[in-house]
């Protein structure tokens, strides 16, 4: 039975701007158990990268600010903890990787002076003995002749290397948690199936915990165990990944998933499309977020906003109708 | 000079006007009629160094590429970022000079009109461009920036120009009322349909659709593409779609052609290639794109390339895709192979298929 590692409840995180308070994420709830794989997938603006950010107080404050909420993490609430505790958790037990290693990389450091860094920082290794290991990792990675590129500059790795160079940079203290935050966005496809076949197998050798963040439902197939989709800053859907697919039960997880053209398949028709586009957050809707575009649309719907409610076994929705996508 | 541009005018009117009557007619006949023949086209960038701006190199973006397209079909275009497939577009309409090769529209050689006949030319075939928050002027109204081209290449009165750009808004799926408004109040779906309404505005015949939808969100993607494919169904237009997203590809364009380091390496069916992909770059390409189903996705089989695109700057000996290719034997480094066809409209670049 693989423990819980990371248990993330009811959190809320807002943006107050000059043009008026930005709801980004409203009550975010996930569960992450040791080993596994979770996807947060969701359109750009639905709070999928606020929420694991939030986790790990990276939101910038002003003007982002964590209203309310807990992120357990091994028995400590990461929203809670002295900050001097929390950089220790920060790249040491919770690695992160971003959609775009040109500018989470620094251009002016050498790879080996970025990738030493955490191991002296979190692990009080000695640069020399922190070369030997980054050598180690980047082989691990991918990368030809780790022990001359290490000298090299971010400018001078291509971007599916300077990817890989950021995953052996976020696994070099052995983290429990990887977070990965659309890291196959920028690159191209052959580039992005290299990437995420890294990612299976570092995860089979390392056995690290995934939160794999992206708005592609196709790499979340292959990826991972469960699914958390994301809409408006709300959590719409829970479930394992069979399943979301397979029985999507939320009607915006049916009409995303029939609105994406298949590599395998030949449509004549159109393509199924959902009106309308995803709400602003400058307001916290009263009611179902999706209700404006939702093909299955009630008076209820408009009255009030529905919680997340068990529809099977770990399955849940938030939507007040039990629907299947044989309704649409 | 000027009597010239001015007859010129009005025979744009008259096509303008013809356009609708003849568009239906063409629909009818939806023949095999060629309207787009592109012969040999380079496009190379010079790399400048030094005080004298010397050139050192060129990117050979664009390296000699050959195909047609006919009347009413779409023909998509793909391949990773850097294979030049914007690049085809953009030479294909003279918004680049093209370093070698011609390209023809019907019986016009667009490569050899002047600057001044080229800019009459336009109206026939436009753009519509990836970034809809670059591609249009922040500080126009969209009633400015829908009407411009009809101000520049019509003689229409004001009047007449803001009934049309109302009736183009509407056409895009977008409220008339919004033409006082400025881009910045919209959405990047929104933003896409004034670019396709500002693309349609003096009735192309054939329309280049750079990644028109890779910087929408997803559930609006939908939307564009079929807004795109209606408008063709009512003025048969012709369309390059050019696109990463394969999936896309599939599901839009007739015939599909795959670009890799500047050359195109096959050119099919778009059911043939995708069901028989015969060039092993489509073959890792078209395996490399992930399906939204985990169950076919546990038994599916992939090639995964290795490495990196090389520089477009000094591409590989012979074929270009042998540095990389899993089956690449001793006379793919010699010989650059060339497009054959190996099976009824399947055009294929390589020496072991």
């Amino acid at each position: 039975m693989a423990y819980k590692l990371l248990e993330v409840k009811d959190l809320v995180t807002r943006f107050y701007t000059p043009e008026g308070v930005v709801h980004a994420v409203n009550g975010m709830s996930f569960n992450l158990d040791e080993g596994e794989t979770l996807g947060i997938v969701g359109e750009s603006g639905c709070g999928k990268s606020v929420s694991v950010l939030s986790i790990l107080r990276l939101i910038p404050n002003p003007p982002g600010k964590i209203e309310q909420g807990k992120a357990i993490f091994l028995g400590r609430d990461l929203l809670q903890l002295p900050i001097d505790e929390l950089r220790h958790v920060r790249g040491m037990e919770i690695g992160m990787i971003f959609q775009d290693p040109m500018t989470s990389l620094n251009p002016v450091m050498t790879i080996e002076h970025q990738l030493a860094e955490p191991m002296v920082e979190h692990l009080g290794m000695s640069k020399r003995d922190a070369r030997d290991r980054i050598i180690e990792l980047l082989q691990m990675v991918g990368i030809p002749n780790p022990a001359e590129r290490i000298r090299e500059y971010p400018h001078q790795f291509s971007g599916g290397m300077r990817q890989r160079a950021m995953i052996a940079m976020a696994l070099s203290c052995n983290p429990k948690i990887l977070i990965a935050d659309e890291p196959t966005t920028a690159l191209d496809v052959t580039i992005q199936a290299q990437i995420v076949d890294l990612v299976n197998q570092l995860q089979d050798k390392l056995g690290m915990a995934i939160i794999w963040i992206t708005h592609d439902l196709g790499v979340v197939a292959r990826l991972v165990n469960r699914v958390v989709v994301m809409y408006a800053g709300y959590p719409v859907e829970r479930a394992s990944v069979k399943d979301t697919y397979g029985n999507p039960r939320h009607p915006y997880t049916i009409s995303l998933l029939r609105s994406l053209p298949r590599i395998d398949m030949q449509r004549e028709e159109r393509l199924e499309n959902i009106e309308g586009r995803p709400p602003d957050l400058f307001e916290e809707p009263a009611f179902c977020p999706f209700a404006p575009r939702c093909p299955f649309v009630q008076d209820k719907c408009w009255q009030e906003n529905p919680g997340m409610r068990s529809v099977g076994e770990n399955h849940e929705i938030a939507c007040w109708f039990d629907v299947t996508k044989d309704d649409l | 000079m000027l009597v010239r541009c001015y007859q010129r005018r009005f025979v744009i009117r008259d096509v303008w006007e013809n356009r609708r009557v003849k568009a239906n007619s063409n629909t009818a006949k939806k023949n095999n009629e060629v309207i787009i023949r592109v012969e040999n086209l380079k496009k190379y960038f010079p790399i400048e160094r030094g005080l004298f701006r010397r050139q050192v190199g060129a990117v050979q973006a664009v390296d000699g590429i050959s195909f047609e397209i006919r009347r009413g079909e779409t023909l998509g275009l793909v391949g990773e970022s850097g294979c030049g497939k914007s690049t085809t577009g953009r030479t294909m309409l003279r918004l680049y000079e093209p370093t070698e090769g011609k390209v023809f529209f019907g019986d016009v050689e667009v490569t050899a009109l002047s600057r001044n006949e080229i800019r009459s030319f336009r109206p026939h075939m436009q753009m519509i461009f990836q970034d809809p928050y670059a591609s249009l002027n922040p500080r126009m109204t969209v009633g400015d920036l829908v009407g411009e081209p009809l101000l520049i290449h019509t003689p229409m009165t004001s009047n007449e120009r803001n009934e049309k750009v109302s009736e183009l808004l509407e056409l895009v799926g977008m409220n008339p009322r919004f033409s006082v408004r400025y881009p910045h109040e919209f959405s990047g779906g929104q933003r896409q349909r004034i670019g396709v309404a500002r693309a349609l505005a003096l009735s192309p015949e054939f329309v280049v659709a750079d990644e028109p939808i890779s910087a929408l969100d997803v559930s609006v993607q939908a939307q564009v593409v079929n807004l795109l494919e209606d408008l063709q169904d009512k003025f048969s237009f012709t369309y390059l779609f050019i696109a990463h997203d394969l999936s896309m590809v599939r599901h839009i364009a007739n015939r599909v052609a795959v670009m890799y380091l500047g050359k195109l390496v096959e050119i099919a069916k778009g059911k043939d290639l995708y069901s028989n992909p015969l060039h092993p770059y489509s073959q890792a390409l078209l395996s490399a794109v992930p399906i939204p189903d985990p169950v076919i996705e546990e038994k599916r089989s992939r090639i995964i390339l290795t490495g990196d695109v090389p520089s477009p700057v000094s591409p590989p000996s012979g074929c270009r895709f042998h540095t990389r290719c899993p089956i690449a034997e001793k006379i793919c480094s010699e010989e650059e192979p060339l497009l054959r066809q190996l099976e009824p409209d399947h055009w294929v670049a390589c020496h072991l298929a």
